[in-house]
């Protein structure tokens, strides 16, 4: 088992393109650590730096503390599972698992028997002697999953693994996913662009953007104070609600003429232009509250999101079924409780602090 | 619409398809009875579509014997001779071309794009045009008359290594990403990745390599003079005596039937790989 360290990583493109600048990261042992952030942002090329199929234009990468910058990607003891599976299309199951373990000269009995325990965890004990061309989604991710595993592995490397299935099954093989990482108690970097699978999977979450870091954190801690307004509006679904606002001073805003009670330790001067967020599900019928218009409900079933306009400004809210009988087109007083409205610097975008409020 | 198709419409086709199968059957058939008559009858020119009853003799006579004509070699060695010329041609392009797009692919070295454009304008240069150059310096080398003069000229060309370079292409990026994860080398990545998918592609060139040799005339003519070197095409030239009555055309056609039978048992054998390797593009 090993931690992942990165220092100062950055990656220029033989084009000039940067796509990923002056990273640093610590994942600790065993850890499940989720990279996330919209496509394009570099997740793959920092996942890939990892692996060694990508060079390093500075800083380095160190697995137990030794720097592997210049190992070859089989040096490093790294499995990866890719996107599209890359199973060899003409190997049998059996085979496609067992092809590592054959180059490092691991004898057969022993992969036999490598082979057949991760079979049995993976359920794929059928399906050995297929090809993956007779393989469903599902099994060829199996499959590709168990390629990982057999290797027994310092580290694993996902690179948007579950984007290829459909729905019910992405769900259900992030569940499974996530225990056979606890089982083994692996060190795994996972990449993904879908938030649910970020925070559902993650021990230590990354938001990119634009080739650095936005956040690292737990999830739910991410969730709760998001510093700047890129991570308020990623992590959370439906999206956090931007509203701009003037603040007033002595810890009130005005937004669209309504006058809001915000953290008065934050002290902002009169006139200081900032961005207040709201969660969906923050907000609530309140007899004491601002006024919005009803635009559209849908349903999800036990929830209900209710699209409105406050002013000039789109709003969502999210409440229960049969909570609020709201229809389109009708009005509704709403509010939401101080400690959870999330005060931006309207021009920065980063989170209004305590400490240093100016 | 496709269901009630006017009855014209499925014999019209038929029609045209079996018209171009006539086309090309019959002169092969008249070959055949060629090969089985007498030689009284072939010179009287009676020779109907009625097969005779020479055919087992003047095969026997030909392959063991040899036909008459400015050659006395009999046509089974003829046989071997295009048969080794074939194969060399063949499976030495197959090697050369798929080690080339290998390297033209998957390596990043200098001139690596000079070096993928040279071998493609090659391609405009097949040996009829460079015929001289190439003869001179295969006679300065001493290859006349040999084997190796026969077939190295003709496996150097550029069409394999475009076949391969394609195919090689379409294979995913990740695939090799993830045999240097499994510890595979580039060595090992040819023999345990690429030559598995490439099955097809290498069956599909050796079809066309092992005919493309089997049909070699100008080139053989040049280069070999003895009569053990002699190439079966080349021996039913040899056998056609310019207008004199004295070409044993019998002879001659039971040794054009024997040139066929080779490059068409390849193409049967491998017909369905040879498809296959054409059109498929699964991964
Ligand atoms: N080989 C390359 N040469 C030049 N630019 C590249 C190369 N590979 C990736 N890029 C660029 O680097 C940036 C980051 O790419 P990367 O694949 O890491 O994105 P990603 O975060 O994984 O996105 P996605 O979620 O779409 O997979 C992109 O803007 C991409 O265009
Ligand atoms: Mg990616």
């Amino acid at each position: 088992m090993a931690d992942i360290r990165l220092d100062h990583v950055g990656k220029t493109y033989a084009g000039g393109f940067e796509a990923v600048r002056d990273l640093s990261l610590t994942v600790p042992d065993g850890c499940f650590c989720v990279l996330v952030g919209p496509s394009g942002c570099g997740k793959s090329t920092l996942l890939r730096m990892v692996a060694g199929l990508e060079t390093i234009t500075t800083g380095t990468v160190s697995l137990n503390a030794q720097v592997v910058n210049h190992l070859e990607p089989a040096q490093r003891d790294i499995a990866m599972v890719f996107q599209n599976y890359a199973l060899y299309p003409h190997m049998r199951v059996y085979d496609n698992m067992a092809y590592g373990l054959r180059n490092r000269g691991v004898p057969e009995a022993e992969i036999a028997s490598r082979v057949a325990h991760a079979a049995q965890i993976l359920d794929l004990e059928d399906l050995l002697t297929r090809k993956p061309r007779a393989l469903s989604g599902g099994q060829r991710q199996r499959v590709a999953m168990g390629r990982a595993i057999v290797r027994k592995p310092q580290v694993f490397l996902f690179d948007e693994p579950l984007s290829n299935l459909d729905a019910k099954l992405r769900v259900h093989m992030r569940v499974e996913i996530r225990k056979l990482q606890k089982a083994l108690g692996v060190t795994s970097l996972y990449v993904t662009h879908d938030q649910t699978e970020a925070m559902t999977m993650a021990d230590l979450l990354v938001v990119m953007n634009k080739g650095v870091i936005e956040q690292i954190g737990a999830p739910m801690e991410i969730y709760r104070t998001p510093m700047s307004v890129f991570v308020a509006t990623f992590i959370g679904s439906p999206p956090m609600n931007i509203l701009e606002a003037t603040s007033l001073g002595d810890g009130v805003v005005s937004i669209e003429g309504h006058r809001l009670l915000i953290d008065q330790a934050l002290s902002l001067p009169a006139g200081h232009k900032v961005k207040i967020g709201i969660r969906p599900e923050h907000l609530s019928v309140q007899a004491d509250g601002f006024t919005i218009h009803v635009e559209l409900v849908e349903s999800l079933g036990a929830h209900q999101i209710i699209h409105a306009t406050w002013g000039q400004q789109k709003l969502a809210m999210q409440v229960e079924t049969d909570r609020v009988p709201a229809q389109s087109g009708q009005a509704l007083v709403v509010g939401c409780a101080p400690q959870h409205l999330h005060v931006f610097d309207a021009q920065t975008g980063q989170r209004l602090l305590r400490d240093n409020a100016s | 619409m496709v269901e009630h198709r006017h009855w014209s419409m499925h014999v019209l086709p038929h029609l045209i398809l079996g018209l171009g199968v006539l086309l090309v059957v019959f002169p092969v058939y008249l070959a055949f009875v060629g090969a089985t008559l007498d030689p009284a009858t072939i010179a009287n020119g009676q020779m109907g579509v009625v097969p005779g009853n020479r055919f087992i003799e003047n095969m026997s006579r030909v392959l063991l014997a040899g036909a008459g004509g400015s050659t006395r070699e009999p046509v089974l060695h003829m046989l071997w001779n295009s048969f080794v010329m074939a194969m060399v041609i063949a499976i030495g392009k197959i090697v050369i071309s798929i080690l080339s797009a290998y390297a033209v692919v998957y390596f990043r070295f200098p001139l690596r794009k000079t070096a993928f454009w040279v071998i493609f304008m090659t391609l405009m240069l097949p040996v009829e045009v460079r015929i001289y150059p190439t003869y001179k310096i295969v006679a300065d080398l001493g290859m006349l008359d040999t084997v190796a003069g026969l077939c190295i000229p003709l496996i150097a060309s550029a069409t394999g290594t475009l076949l391969f370079r394609q195919f090689f292409m379409t294979i995913p990026d990740e695939l090799i990403e993830a045999s240097q994860m499994d510890g595979a080398g580039p060595v090992r990545f040819f023999i345990d990745t690429v030559l598995p998918l490439s099955l097809t592609s290498i069956a599909a060139l050796f079809v066309i390599q092992f005919i493309y040799g089997w049909n070699q005339y100008l080139w053989p003519l040049l280069i070999t003079s003895k009569d053990s070197m002699q190439t079966i095409v080349i021996g039913i030239k040899k056998m056609i005596v310019t207008q004199d009555a004295l070409t044993e055309w019998q002879l001659a056609m039971a040794t054009a039937v024997l040139a066929m039978l080779p490059p068409v048992l390849v193409v049967v054998v491998m017909q369905k790989l040879f498809v296959r390797g054409l059109v498929e593009t699964e991964k």
